[in-house]
């Protein structure tokens, strides 16, 4: 059974930004009295975002200030943005509760989140950067054919978007069901009404600005958080570790390798999707162009990797003394999970927590801070739901009127108050689009669609934005056939694998006497396929094109690398 | 751009170094990282137990406690490396060869 739930969240937290799962929000929630702290301080944090919205709202005018703030965002501040994208409800209380329940394998992942870091500073950041415009299909389509690849780069753009989109809702209904009370209806409304009026009213300058601020809230709560955790231990983690070895029903096991990354296959396969993935998701991407040049895309790089990597660090600390100190506080256990003398059995430690492991870090801010911090910590939690979401949509409507509208239906001839009008009509769509599904998906599983949607930004967008940048002899049809070929291979792959296949579609087989959900092939993360074929066809069709088509776009080469290496043209840039 | 100031630059030694080195050293942080963290999960996925020994005899802490810390280090020095050299060699190369096309 553990280990089944475990699998839930995994799956899950396949996305840094994706909202939990795990057994407390993959099922039924049961609803709790209504938090009113937490209530009051989420109503400052919407009053505040609000007003940075109409602050936002009067500076944006352009399709530039729409899309990317104006390009003025510094390196410093968009690397809190950036961070405030990765630092979401999931690894938040994701990992926490995966490190609550089984230990170490929650720091295997926050490893996994972090080091695609380094891999987009090096290939891809200063790159786009210097070659793109508003989105990344600019850079995937530099040289090729407009319509196609663009259109293209779009739809999977779409895709990773409207999956990630649809498991945020559900997760954001769930959660905000256990921390604040509230009707599931009525969390999907707000969050999708609120990230309606930052996008559409504030663009990228309110997306940015909300995100830093609640970056900033997260960091300060988690960091109070750690300190006053650690202080129980007197800042010793041996102590730490010690007590909490003796109180989990897992004793040493938690502080080594568990169940979680088992069979070489899916292990690299998972790390695939975990790295090249967040190279690309297009919220994320989008961001390089808010900064005004190359050298703030690279500084923001180091920030948010600085800040994302200490932010997991206090998720490991948090997730451990949490082992500790939740034990001493049996209100916060099932009754059935408490001993005749009131304590907290050892073997319901983790299955008697009430509201489940997702609620660790927010049982936690209760224990170490009271109820004025437990709002605090809840409102914030909430709030990183809102701007996560925003940002998505965000990068859902840059893809439908700048990539589809302007550059493909119009062929460039539209002009600048239409692209903006469209793309405000797109985010008004999207976002009931967002509300609608969120509120018909509230009962299906939706763990799987966080992977899918960072297997397709690695095994789709990210191979063909990489290859385009640095390899001379791609063509148009090259790109075309890998792009959808990735796209395809990453759908189909998770459709057959056990978290679609069985979870969702109901295959079972009986395996040791029990019946468990079974998947038609035995690989959970497509990245290992569909990776390698969108490269493979990226190439053998490129190299079999002799089009006289193929044969300008090789040429276009040169002036694409020079552009790329020197930032000599690239938008916003300040070189003459 | 205009072909001509393409051709301009690529002719110039200072951008074929700048290419050339850059290239050079993101490839290399690239494949370190990538080393680093399949090392990490190679290790995971075949011998376990290695990281579940005892930083010390008798202590509870293991030693995969401060390896995956320190891998999470390593991805932000690793950042900061590249940030170093690119705003200074890189960024000073680029600037030259910006002025040379003046």
């Amino acid at each position: 059974m553990i280990r089944l739930s475990r699998l839930g969240i995994l799956l899950a937290l396949l996305t840094p930004v994706a909202l939990l799962a795990g057994p407390a929000v993959s099922g039924a929630v049961d609803r709790q009295a209504i938090n009113w702290p937490a209530v009051y301080m989420f109503l400052v944090f919407v009053l505040a975002t609000l007003s940075i919205t109409y602050w936002a709202a009067r500076r944006t005018y352009s399709a530039k200030d729409f899309y990317t703030a104006g390009g003025g965002i510094t390196g410093f501040q968009n690397g809190l943005a950036i961070s405030g994208d990765f630092m979401s409800a999931a690894s938040f209380l994701g990992i926490t509760g995966l490190i609550f329940a089984s230990g170490y394998d929650g720091l295997i992942y926050s490893i996994g989140f972090l080091v695609g870091w380094p891999v987009i500073m090096f290939l891809i950041a200063e790159q786009i950067r210097n070659l793109g415009k508003f989105t990344f299909a600019d850079v995937s389509c530099y040289r090729f054919s407009q319509t196609q690849i663009r259109t293209m780069a779009a739809v999977s753009s779409l895709v990773v978007v409207a999956f990630y989109l649809i498991a945020q809702m559900v997760g954001a209904g769930k959660l905000i069901q256990l921390l604040f009370g509230l009707e599931y209806w009525m969390a999907v409304v707000t969050v999708g009404l609120l990230m309606m009026i930052y996008v559409i009213f504030g663009g990228m300058t309110a997306t940015t600005w909300v995100q830093i601020t609640k970056a900033v809230l997260l960091l300060s709560g988690a960091s109070f958080m750690a300190y006053a955790a650690l202080s129980a231990f007197d800042f010793s983690p041996e102590a730490m570790f010690r007590q909490a070895v003796e109180i989990h029903p897992e004793g040493l096991a938690i502080m080594a390798p568990g169940s979680l990354v088992t069979d070489p296959i899916n292990a690299i396969s998972l790390g695939l999707a975990l790295m090249f993935g967040t190279a690309g998701l297009p919220h994320i991407l989008m961001r390089f162009f808010t900064v005004p040049d190359a050298k703030e895309a690279r500084k923001s790089v180091f920030y948010a990797t600085g800040f994302i990597g200490y932010f997991y660090i206090l998720m490991f600390i948090i997730g451990f003394a949490a082992i500790v100190l939740l034990a001493q506080h049996p209100e916060f256990f099932r009754p059935e999970a408490l001993a005749a003398d009131g304590a907290v059995l050892k073997d319901q430690l983790i299955k008697g927590l009430n509201g489940g492991t997702n609620m660790v870090a927010i049982r936690l801010a209760e224990a170490v801070g009271g109820d004025l911090f437990l709002g605090f910590i809840s409102a914030v939690a909430f709030a990183t739901i809102l701007a996560v979401v925003a940002g998505l949509t965000l990068a859902g409507a840059s893809a439908i009127s700048h990539d589809l509208y302007a550059n493909v239906i119009a062929r460039g001839r539209s002009n600048e108050g239409t692209e903006i009008r469209i793309s405000k009509i797109a985010t008004f769509c999207l976002g009931l689009l967002a509300i609608a599904l969120g509120i018909s998906f509230e009962s299906q599983n939706v763990a799987f669609m966080v992977g899918l949607a960072f297997a397709v930004a690695a095994s789709a967008n990210f191979t063909v934005l990489v290859t385009s940048i640095f390899w001379r002899k791609m063509t148009t049809r090259g790109a075309l056939a890998g792009g959808v070929v990735g796209l395809i291979s990453a759908v189909v792959l998770t459709v057959l694998s056990k978290a679609v296949w069985g979870d969702v579609l109901g295959h079972t087989a009986m395996v040791g006497g029990n019946e468990v959900s079974v998947g038609l092939i035995g690989l959970n993360n497509p990245a290992i396929i569909a990776m390698p074929l969108s490269f493979f066809f990226i190439w053998i069709v490129s190299l079999l094109d002799n089009s006289p088509r193929a044969q300008q776009e090789r040429l276009a080469f040169e002036a694409q690398h020079v552009r790329c290496e020197t930032g000599i043209g690239a938008e916003g840039a300040a070189s003459h | 751009m205009q072909q001509d100031s393409v051709d301009a630059i690529k002719a110039q030694p200072q951008y074929q170094k700048l290419v050339r080195s850059r290239r050079r050293f993101a490839w290399t942080l690239t494949a370190l990282i990538l080393i680093i963290y399949f090392g990490f999960i190679l290790t995971i996925a075949f011998v376990p137990t290695v990281l579940g020994t005892p930083v010390a005899p008798g202590a509870v802490t293991t030693i995969g406690i401060p390896i995956g810390v320190l891998i999470i280090v390593s991805a932000f020095v690793l950042t900061g490396v590249f940030v170093f050299r690119a705003n200074g060699r890189f960024d000073a190369l680029t600037r030259a060869i910006q002025e040379d096309l003046e």
